[in-house]
């Protein structure tokens, strides 16, 4: 498998996150962006990946559930924040962490909201219920003035860091593939193979479902907390169906249901976007020009070399 | 052991079953004939809950399963093998029928159990580590059923066990369905386009024709029966 001892590799990229967020002041902050978006991108990847890869449900409203979690989060650090008299690291190491654990939070419980009725639907369904979620959130944010309406959100301090981004991702992948290899996992698998069976083996198949949608709901939540407070800036517009779109093409891309796959192509995909800025107004073009190739030669997913190994237990 | 009573079953505006009963005794082979549309899988798949019936009743034991759904009714001794035998594709010979224990917490059950799959089945010994969905027609049906069987069911609904399988895995796979009820005393209810395999293994049978019981009498009989050669034996 990927990671064989699952937890040092966890703790490996938690120090080293760590080290390297340490020195960030000598590296070019250009690139030091780059690698946070990284960072959260591969934390949406593969929280979605849980949802559309693994359990074989096709969300679409990825970026919704990611503005819910940067407001949330958003909104806690500028309100409490400069209430509490206290230092920027007290509020940076305690108070953000704290604020990303709440966007995660709603964002599941927005997850649950939305996942326990629909889940129910199959296929085509649900991603438009999904879609439809997306965009409600989006218009909901672009007309309550208590967030900034449609100018958006202003002035949220700048606490995410390479350690925040790359731990988050860490832990995101290290959640992922934990449920997946547990017993209880392997149901997310059987959802995926095939409903009918799943169900008369005695599996409640909707739990499954909303279980992995709820905690991919949860990861993006979080995912949008650091995006919060990596730009600074929210605006609703920024989390439109193109955002969630972003996200499905790194999963497919990766190959739905590859661990190691999705989180490549989260990085490819962000690259790529950057090195392509040269390019103008281009841009799009030769971007979507890329994926179409892409698809064509590697319709399985670019990265499908790491098979699952079967279980041997 | 198992009673249905005047079920009903509606898809949407269409019913599918209009007034289906019927009875499974213990330790017996039921089976269930009929074309195309008649109502056989939905009436399995109303036992086994995975359809809402609209009216009727269901008896199990005789305990009232009515709208249990189906993986309430797996712990009870129910399981239920689909047709086109559903068999998780991307999952190995053995994770598939890990899954078809999913409800058994006790490791030494399920090591015994896949013991016994495995002795019934060799041909899924021999393929333990592959992925399911690259063995053939006949290999994933004795998975499907070796599936099942993990959760120790008392009944068994075995749904088109012939379905698109080379003849001779066929009569494997029947003698396979008649050593089980034998040796296991495992009570099945069997729906089968091949009609006359079925009545040669049941005890009883039960002619459905667009979800209504045409005819129901010893299986023996019901071969003999010229109506019923006529329109499912092939004259």
């Amino acid at each position: 498998m990927v990671l064989p001892k699952s937890q040092l590799w966890l703790v490996v990229v938690l120090l080293v996150a760590g080290g390297v967020s340490a020195f960030s002041g000598r590296i070019d902050p250009y690139v030091l962006d780059v690698a946070m978006g990284v960072g959260i991108a591969i934390t949406q990847a593969s929280s979605l990946n849980l949802i559309n890869g693994f359990t074989g449900q096709f969300s679409l409203g990825h970026a919704g559930f990611m503005a819910v979690g940067a407001y949330s989060s958003a909104m806690l650090t500028t309100t409490l924040g400069p209430k509490l008299g206290v230092s920027t690291a007290v509020l940076q190491w305690v108070l953000f962490p704290a604020s990303l654990l709440l966007g995660g939070l709603v964002a599941a419980l927005a997850g649950l909201a939305v996942g326990a009725p629909s889940l129910r639907l199959k296929g085509d369904y649900l991603a438009i219920v999904t879609l439809g979620f997306g965009e409600i959130i989006k218009v909901i944010l672009q007309n309550v003035d208590a967030v900034g309406g449609a100018r958006g959100l202003v002035g949220i301090p700048d606490y995410t860091n390479l350690f925040w981004t790359f731990s988050v991702a860490a832990v995101t992948v290290y959640v992922v593939w934990g449920l997946l290899n547990s017993t209880y996992g392997r149901g997310f698998l059987a959802v995926a193979d095939d409903e009918v069976a799943a169900e008369a083996m005695g599996l409640n198949t909707t739990r499954y479902k909303i279980t992995a949608f709820v905690v991919g709901s949860f990861f993006a939540g979080v995912a949008g907390g650091l995006y919060a407070h990596l730009k600074g800036y929210l605006n609703p517009g920024g989390f439109d169906f193109n955002k969630s779109i972003e996200i499905v093409v790194m999963v497919i891309l990766g190959g739905m249901g590859r661990h190691v796959g999705v989180i490549i192509a989260a990085i490819v995909l962000v690259v790529l976007n950057e090195t392509l800025r040269s390019f103008g107004e281009y841009r799009m073009i030769l971007y979507s020009l890329l994926l179409i190739v892409l698809m064509l030669t590697r319709p399985q997913g670019l990265f499908t070399w790491t098979r699952r190994k079967p279980s041997a237990a | 052991m198992l009673e249905v009573k005047q079920l009903k079953v509606n898809y949407g505006a269409i019913t599918a079953l209009h007034d289906v009963s019927l009875r499974v005794e213990k330790g017996a082979i039921v089976t269930l004939i009929g074309g195309n549309g008649a109502g056989k899988t939905t009436t399995l798949r109303a036992i086994s809950g995975m359809l809402k019936p609209k009216s009727g009743q269901i008896l199990y034991e005789g305990r009232d399963i009515t709208g249990v759904p189906a993986h309430k009714l797996v712990g009870q001794g129910i399981a239920h093998s689909p047709e086109g035998r559903m068999v998780f594709a991307n999952l190995t010979v053995r994770e598939n029928l890990q899954m078809g224990a999913y409800l058994q917490r006790d490791k030494a059950v399920i090591a015994r159990e896949e013991e016994f799959v495995f002795a019934t089945f060799p041909r899924l010994k021999e393929r333990e580590q592959q992925l399911a969905g690259t063995l053939s027609g006949g290999e994933q049906q004795m998975l499907a059923i070796g599936r099942a069987l993990m959760s120790q069911p008392k009944c068994l609904l075995l749904d088109e066990p012939s379905l698109g399988i080379a003849p001779l895995l066929v009569k494997l796979i029947f003698e396979k369905i008649v050593e089980l009820n034998r040796t296991r005393g495992l009570t099945i209810l069997l729906v089968e386009q091949n009609a006359n395999l079925a009545l040669e293994i049941s005890s009883y049978g039960y002619v459905l024709e667009t979800g209504r019981v045409l005819l129901a009498d010893d299986a023996a009989k019901l071969r003999a029966d010229p109506k019923v050669r006529d329109a499912y034996l092939g004259g």
